[in-house]
């Protein structure tokens, strides 16, 4: 069993509170995605987790057992740090078995575990070797053998291929969601890469300013994000954010208008909005169709265009200066400049408070799973 | 080569600009020869002559007290310089000398620079004044810890010793190599502290961490991770200092004189005696050369032994 029960959590750096109270559960099994922008505290927290800073209030909780003031080695955690912080003048061997040799663990316990993880991570031949003849992507598993042999509750990742170039990334993320099955482990993996946490994750925490903004399956924070820090954070391109206020609420929904000109009906229930509020209309840019000119009440001038083969981004700067991006067909073809209409899917789109706070939408059946 | 060939064929070459690649390469290794000749030249005068001069020296009878007896002797001077009873002395005593302050400076200069590491209050006035005593002169070093720290009447010591109602030490008559050995490693200390001050910077903090989460404790993390860490910048502390470490001769000099008998005479101060005291040049300067060959037999076993430990990459 490995359940992470984190209750009030604070840290401070003196007068700097990084971490403003969080609260978390994190169940078995669970390979937990911890994304931000930097310097939320997603780094500060998973250190708080392993015990590498002192918590200045709450508790962490490790399977009913409080483990807020016990020592890192005693945690039953291990950790693979962002630069892997191997032991350079160690071999491969050597740091594998560094933690166990340091707990006296009888030598042919040590050499049988070390062989274990080496063999699941392919480090067969490298055991002899230095750090330093090892390319990145070695080193990286080496650092995660480092960890398995330990045979912790929990691992922890610290924007583990940050380091990594793009192609070696995409490997190595198919790997740990591999290792991840296959040990079956609890994980909990810090990354401002919001592809990582899409990707990975059974359950992403986004985190914004120390606080968690909101805690889903990837697909829930897509489609019904709590908030537009959320909406905005989750999706690339990022969604787009146009400003209007509100015409009539009704049973039927909402009716906004749009500085840049559109009235839309959108299907969202709300009791809190009146009249002349002001909103904010979120639309993802794979919601939006590019029409002609004369099609649609929406109409724009289409900015630059980017050809990426599967998708054409289409850069869109409204009359009032807003910006937005649509994602048309790859074999969109427009002109610089041209004169364009924009249809958004309306029951995709966002809709948030003057506050930044989502107002909800109903569910399609897919989505509610 | 000269100086003056350069302008000849700077003009020889701006009629007629090289052809081919091989061409404009010659006149490039050539053109950068002439630029480096000066200074190589000079370098060679001034090593070559006064090897020379005292390889010379070394090989006649030369006394300022009997002028114009200047014959061949051939090896004598030698012969008289490694039988001179202040030879075994001196070479003992140089040896004793680096090797001690080697040592006092490796270990001490480790322990401050990782107690240093650690962030306290006035952490960046504690380390300009560990540094301070290498940038004081021997000479004015050596004289601080004769007459305002060791001195038996007016010493600091002595009055520490006084206070507790011991019998103050004259140093210098009862344990003069101990105190040298003092002097001189205060002087040498914040070099080493210095360089593994620095080096300790660039210690991973992640590094540490990862041990921490491995079980290490300070201990440790102290064998296992600093240390390592320290080997090269350790290496380099050895190899510079004993360099300088085989030639100490002021902070001898303004204290004991090399004695009392020769207890305090270095290979360095014995060749000085000799020359400057005894007058005999050529006995010096077979002394001299002696020196010479040791301290390369030194470098060639320190470049061996360390200098493959720092252009080694594993």
């Amino acid at each position: 069993m490995s359940d992470l029960t984190i209750r009030n959590l604070k840290k401070s750096f003196d007068d700097t509170h990084i971490i403003k109270g969080i609260d978390l559960d994190i169940k078995d099994h669970e390979f937990v995605v911890f994304v931000g922008p930097s310097g939320c505290g997603k780094s500060t927290l998973l250190r708080l987790i392993a015990g590498l800073e002192e918590v200045t209030s709450g508790s962490i909780q490790l399977d009913e057992r409080d483990i807020t003031d016990v020592a890192p080695a005693k945690r039953d955690l291990a950790m693979v740090f962002q630069s892997y912080a191997l032991y350079p003048h160690m071999t491969v061997r050597k740091n594998m078995s560094f933690a166990l040799d340091l707990a006296g663990i009888d030598k042919a316990e040590i050499q049988r575990k070390v062989e274990d993880a080496a063999k699941v991570l392919e480090l067969g031949p490298l055991l002899e070797r230095k750090p330093k003849a090892l390319s990145g992507g070695q080193r990286q598993r080496v650092a995660i053998g480092r960890s398995i042999v330990r045979n912790p509750k929990i691992f922890l990742f610290d924007e583990p291929l940050s380091n990594l170039d793009a192609a070696l990334r995409v490997l190595m993320r198919l790997e740990l969601a591999r290792l991840h099955k296959e040990l079956n482990a609890t994980m909990i993996y810090v990354t401002h890469d919001q592809v990582e946490a899409m990707t990975l994750a059974d359950k992403v925490v986004v985190l914004n300013a120390g606080r968690v903004e909101q805690v889903g399956s990837p697909l829930e924070l897509y489609h019904h994000p709590v908030n537009q820090f959320v909406a905005g954070f989750i999706g690339t391109p990022k969604m787009a954010f146009l400003k209007g206020t509100v015409k009539a609420v009704s049973n039927a929904g909402v009716t906004v208008a749009l500085d840049c000109g559109p009235h839309y009906q959108l299907p969202h229930q709300s009791t809190s909005l009146k009249p002349g509020d002001d909103i904010t209309f979120g639309i993802r840019p794979e919601n939006i169709e590019v029409v002609g000119a004369d099609q649609s009440p929406f109409k724009v001038r289409l900015d630059v265009t980017e050809h990426l083969g599967a998708d054409t981004y289409c850069y869109i700067k409204l009359a009032n200066g807003e910006m937005m991006t649509v994602r048309a067909p790859g074999d969109f073809m427009a002109d610089y400049g041209q004169n364009a209409g924009l249809l958004p899917d309306l029951s995709q789109a966002h809709l948030f408070d003057a506050s930044g706070k989502t107002i909800p939408r109903p569910r399609t059946p897919a989505q509610a799973a | 080569m000269s100086i003056s060939s350069l302008p000849a064929e700077g003009t020889a070459h701006a009629s007629a600009p090289p052809v081919t690649v091989h061409e404009e390469r010659q006149r490039q290794s050539r053109l950068s020869l002439a630029m480096v000749s000066p200074s190589v030249a000079v370098l060679l005068i001034w090593m070559a002559v006064p090897l020379a001069m005292t390889i010379y020296f070394s090989l006649i009878r030369y006394n300022l007290l009997y002028p114009g007896d200047n014959d061949f002797v051939g090896l004598e001077n030698y012969y008289f310089f490694l039988t001179d009873e202040g030879f075994t002395a001196g070479m003992t005593n140089t040896l004793l000398l680096v090797c001690s302050v080697l040592l006092i400076s490796v270990v001490v200069g480790v322990l401050i620079a990782v107690l240093v590491d650690t962030s306290f209050w006035g952490r960046g006035i504690v380390r300009v004044l560990l540094i301070s005593p290498f940038f004081i002169m021997p000479t004015v070093s050596a004289l601080v810890w004769k007459n305002l720290l060791l001195h038996p009447v007016s010493g600091v010591f002595a009055a520490v010793w006084r206070f507790f109602g011991a019998e103050p030490i004259d140093w210098f008559a009862t344990y003069p190599m101990e105190a040298i050995i003092l002097i001189v490693s205060w002087q040498w200390v914040p070099f080493a502290v210095l360089l593994l001050m620095t080096a300790m910077q660039s210690l991973d903090q992640e590094q540490k961490d990862a041990a921490r989460l491995d079980g290490a404790g300070p201990v440790a993390i102290f064998w296992h991770i600093t240390l390592p860490h320290l080997a090269r910048p350790i290496a380099v502390v050895v190899m510079i200092e004993t360099i300088f470490l085989l030639s100490i001769f002021a902070e001898i000099f303004t204290t004991t004189g090399g004695g009392p008998g020769y207890e305090t005479t270095n290979l360095a101060y014995l060749i000085y005696s000799q020359a400057l005291l005894q007058f005999d040049v050529g006995l010096a300067s077979a002394g001299g050369l002696v020196a010479v060959l040791l301290a390369n037999i030194a470098a060639f076993i320190l470049i061996r032994m360390i200098g493959k430990n720092l252009t080694d990459k594993g």
